[in-house]
């Protein structure tokens, strides 16, 4: 019977077919419009670490002025002091914990015709790779001794590998940067988590930094940092006084991996700022938080809000479309009386004819449908081309968002075709069937 | 008159198409005067100069690598080298590029001690050529002397004695007297003083999106760390011509660092403003491609409905309707729609302009847009049902007497 109503269909749509084409038209407009939007959101809100992000911890402690809290609406500062982070991580109170930091650095590569070069790192303990699930291609993270006894040692990622020793299995090899050597004991696999949840103060979705070191490193002032530095006080002279002042500039996740140990973890949070407040600091009220990864993200604003905006907005517009094609359907059908009645006349149920011309709603629909995957696809050309760099990875169709295209497009078509299709089936015969 | 009547009458009778018409204006209608507006903010946003003479200005980093480096000697010959290639006006080691979103931020107050308020503020280190280099205007007070700038050691915590701050940062602290500001003294970390020896007129923050991006100061410093910005400032037209001399001259005047990052500063703004200049795109091309379909939309219905009252156009022509008067039906017959979608449209506008407030950093829309945006929408349903109109209008008299 589909085969029929569908032959139907391709008559009916043959014989008007500016009018198909317009509606195919608005349908495919709607559907490329409202994916593009789509696209962008689904991944910039996507879960970048499914299986544990309820388990992974931002932690916040409070140690802002006290005058004035670190952001408008009372949240703490979204990053720790190094003193905190420091005291924090020896405490080792959590199943995981990891302390980070952004750095930028210049590797010297060994060969007299061989340029130095400025890489992104990151100076973060040894936890990080296991708290994060950072696959390795050789080798893997350093041991917490490495982290304690200062060793300099480094994690490279594969591109950084490629460049520096062609690809090849570098454990053991070494890397000069800053005047010092770095011995390789891993190096990545490509690893991209989109957003780069794990620090977002710096760019949600930059790229992952090419080479990572001990943390325990930046405790001379030979790396230098470039993330993020907030100070409420004046740090006092000198590299020890800056480290060991009020501003913020690291970076703490725990892993903890049930409700109790939650709780415990941040119980012990609070006796940790009860502690500090005795020897005067932390003069403003108790403010802890532990984030996990979707709150955090959410608390950072990850999902650009012109990302959704423009989604509200080519909803609409779907809308729009959509209202077009019903009005479009509801005059091609009701043109077709005559031969509705007559049809009924001879037999045909209403319910034949409500299959038959919702049939034909949804051949346009799914016609509509590709059409809007083709715009969908260009529309997510044109916004890399817009927005650049910042949109890397960020547009690109996936399976999920094909069959979301098609299945709304089946979905609005039909839709819009209810009601010319109840109307169309509601014709009275024997009116028809009268001599005009 | 204008047979009113009638066209209403014969609208009632198919009240689903027009309605659906009406919806689809009023839509159109919310959409567009919203898109509109956001725009227009947009663009406001982006007109405000910066204070720089930016086609002329490029920067790049300079990042030391080498151990035991002499970096006060090294910056000096570096800056004596760029200022005296041909074609550049001047050069200045600077902290951070204005409109690039890095930089650094102070609060200054008028009063000493804790617990103060102050005002924040950006901070621009500069030497003596710094007010040349940038173009910015000084409208009050002098510039630096050679002999306040001072060495800023990496870990530095201290301040220079003197400062030069723009018109609106001494606005902020001076309010409604900003000139007053010149020769005071204001204090930056809480405690340590600061007088103020100069105004320029305009110097915009590096962050676009700070509420307080016209307030800024210039502070006598010469940095002294491993990652250091030139700003350079070339005779006009010569931009681009001296970007690869100047890299090539400081590369080859010392191997111990890696010159990168060289940028002009329009391609900074371009950078600092692409998601706007994005979304205004995006934006546009909805409003148009939109404004289409609900263009096209009408004028589908009104073919089909046409097509439908064949017979009876073909009688009233037959009983002395002149052409002009069935294009005049048709025509309207849209004004009567194209008013009812305008009159949802008003309210849903507002709505949507309300919800989008609620939730979006936006402001409440101006009443002017939504006439401006009334007016076009009656153009372009006129426009759109004209086609339609006259073919009604070409259906010959005998129509009415062939059956169909």
């Amino acid at each position: 019977m589909l085969a029929y109503y569908l032959r139907l269909a391709l008559i009916s749509i043959r014989q008007s077919p500016g009018l198909s084409l317009l509606m195919v038209l608005a349908i495919g407009l709607g559907i490329g419009a409202a994916m593009t939007t789509v696209t962008v959101n689904y991944l910039m809100s996507a879960n970048p670490i499914p299986h544990k992000s309820e388990q992974l911890f931002y932690v916040q402690l409070d140690s802002w002025d006290p005058h004035q809290a670190a952001n408008e609406n009372g949240d703490p500062p979204d990053q720790l002091t190094y003193r905190d982070a420091t005291a924090l991580l020896a405490a080792k109170k959590a199943y995981r914990q990891v302390i980070q930091a952004q750095i930028g650095t210049v590797v010297e590569p060994e060969g007299k015709d061989s340029l130095p070069f400025q890489v992104s790192g990151r100076a973060n303990s040894a936890d990080f790779f296991a708290i994060f699930d950072v696959p390795f291609l050789y080798g893997g993270a350093w041991s917490e001794t490495a982290d304690s006894e200062q060793q300099h040692v480094v994690v490279l990622s594969q591109s950084l590998n490629e460049r520096l020793f062609g690809g090849k299995d570098s454990v053991g090899q070494k890397v000069k940067m800053a005047g010092d050597y770095y011995q390789v004991v891993g190096v990545m696999a490509n690893w991209q988590p989109r957003p780069r949840f794990y620090d977002v103060t710096t760019g949600a979705f930059n790229e992952v930094e090419e080479l990572f070191v001990p943390f325990s490193l930046l405790a001379e002032p030979k790396l230098s940092r470039n993330g993020n530095t907030n100070c409420w006080k004046p740090s006092g002279e000198g590299y020890p006084a800056f480290l060991n002042s009020e501003c913020v500039w690291t970076q703490m996740w725990v892993e903890l991996r049930n409700d109790s140990e939650k709780q415990q973890y941040l119980d012990f949070l609070n006796a940790y700022v009860e502690e500090q407040k005795k020897l005067g600091r932390f003069a403003r009220p108790l403010n802890n938080r532990l984030s996990d990864v979707m709150q955090w993200m959410e608390n950072q604003q990850v999902v650009a809000e012109d990302a959704s905006l423009m989604m509200v907005m080519s909803l609409m517009f779907l809308l729009v479309c959509l209202l077009n094609t019903i009005g479009l359907l509801l005059a091609k059908f009701l043109s077709k009386a005559p031969q509705i009645g007559l049809r009924q006349a001879l037999g045909a149920s209403r319910q034949h004819l409500f299959a038959q011309y919702l049939t034909e709603a949804g051949c346009i629909g799914l016609a509509g449908g590709l059409l809007g995957l083709l715009l969908a696809w260009l529309g997510l050309q044109g916004v890399t081309l817009l927005y650049g760099d910042s949109m890397k990875g960020l547009a690109e169709l996936d399976w999920v968002m094909v069959l979301l295209a098609m299945g709304l497009a089946l979905l609005s078509s039909l839709l819009a075709g209810l009601y010319p299709t109840w109307r169309a089936c509601t014709v009275q015969p024997s009116q028809q069937l009268k001599s005009q | 008159m204008f047979e009113l009547g009638p066209i209403f009458r014969a609208l009632l009778r198919q009240k689903v198409g027009a309605v659906l018409i009406a919806l689809q204006i009023a839509l159109t209608l919310s959409i567009m005067v919203n898109a509109i507006f956001m725009m227009q903010n947009r663009s406001t946003l982006m007109a405000r100069p910066s204070g720089l003479d930016e086609a002329n200005l490029f920067y790049l980093s300079n990042t030391v690598f080498a151990q035991n480096y002499p970096h006060q000697a090294a910056l000096e010959d570096d800056l004596r080298l760029i200022r005296s290639i041909p074609g550049v006006v001047d050069a200045t080691q600077i902290n951070a590029i204005p409109l690039s979103g890095g930089g650094w931020s102070m609060s200054l107050q008028k009063k000493a001690g804790e617990g103060e308020d102050g005002t924040g503020v950006a901070v621009y280190m500069v030497d003596e050529h710094g007010i040349n280099t940038l173009g910015v205007e000084l409208i009050q007070g002098e510039n630096f002397q050679n002999t306040d700038i001072r060495w800023r050691a990496a870990s530095a915590v201290d301040w220079p004695e003197r400062t030069i701050i723009s018109q609106a940062m001494a606005e902020a602290l001076f309010p409604g007297n900003w000139q007053s500001a010149l020769g005071q003294t204001v204090y930056i970390n809480n405690n340590e003083p600061m007088q103020i020896t100069g105004i320029i007129k305009t110097l915009q923050a590096p962050w676009n999106g700070w509420d307080g991006v016209e307030r800024s100061m210039l502070v006598p410093y010469q940095l002294e760390g491993r990652n250091n910005r030139y700003m350079i400032r070339t005779e006009p037209g010569r931009r681009d011509e001296l970007m690869p001399i100047v890299e090539k001259a400081l590369a080859e005047s010392d191997k111990n660092r890696i010159i990168r990052g060289v940028t002009s500063l329009e391609e900074t703004r371009a950078d600092s403003y692409r998601s706007h200049n994005a979304l205004n795109r995006i934006l546009l091309l909805v409003i148009v491609v939109l404004t289409l379909i609900t263009a096209f939309g009408i004028v589908g219905l009104a073919m089909f409905s046409i097509n439908r009252r064949k017979r009876q156009i073909g009688t009233r022509r037959a009983l002395g309707a002149t052409q002009l008067q069935v294009m005049r039906y048709f025509m309207l017959e849209n004004l009567l729609i194209t008013s009812l979608g305008v009159l949802i449209g008003v309210a849903a506008a507002i709505g949507l302009n309300i919800w989008l407030v609620s939730q979006f950093e936006l402001k409440p829309l101006e009443p002017m847009l939504l006439l401006t945006g009334v007016v076009v929408l009656y153009l372009v349903g006129q426009l759109a049902v004209l086609y339609p109109a006259r073919k009604a209008a070409a259906i010959a008299p005998a129509t009415a007497t062939r059956s169909v």
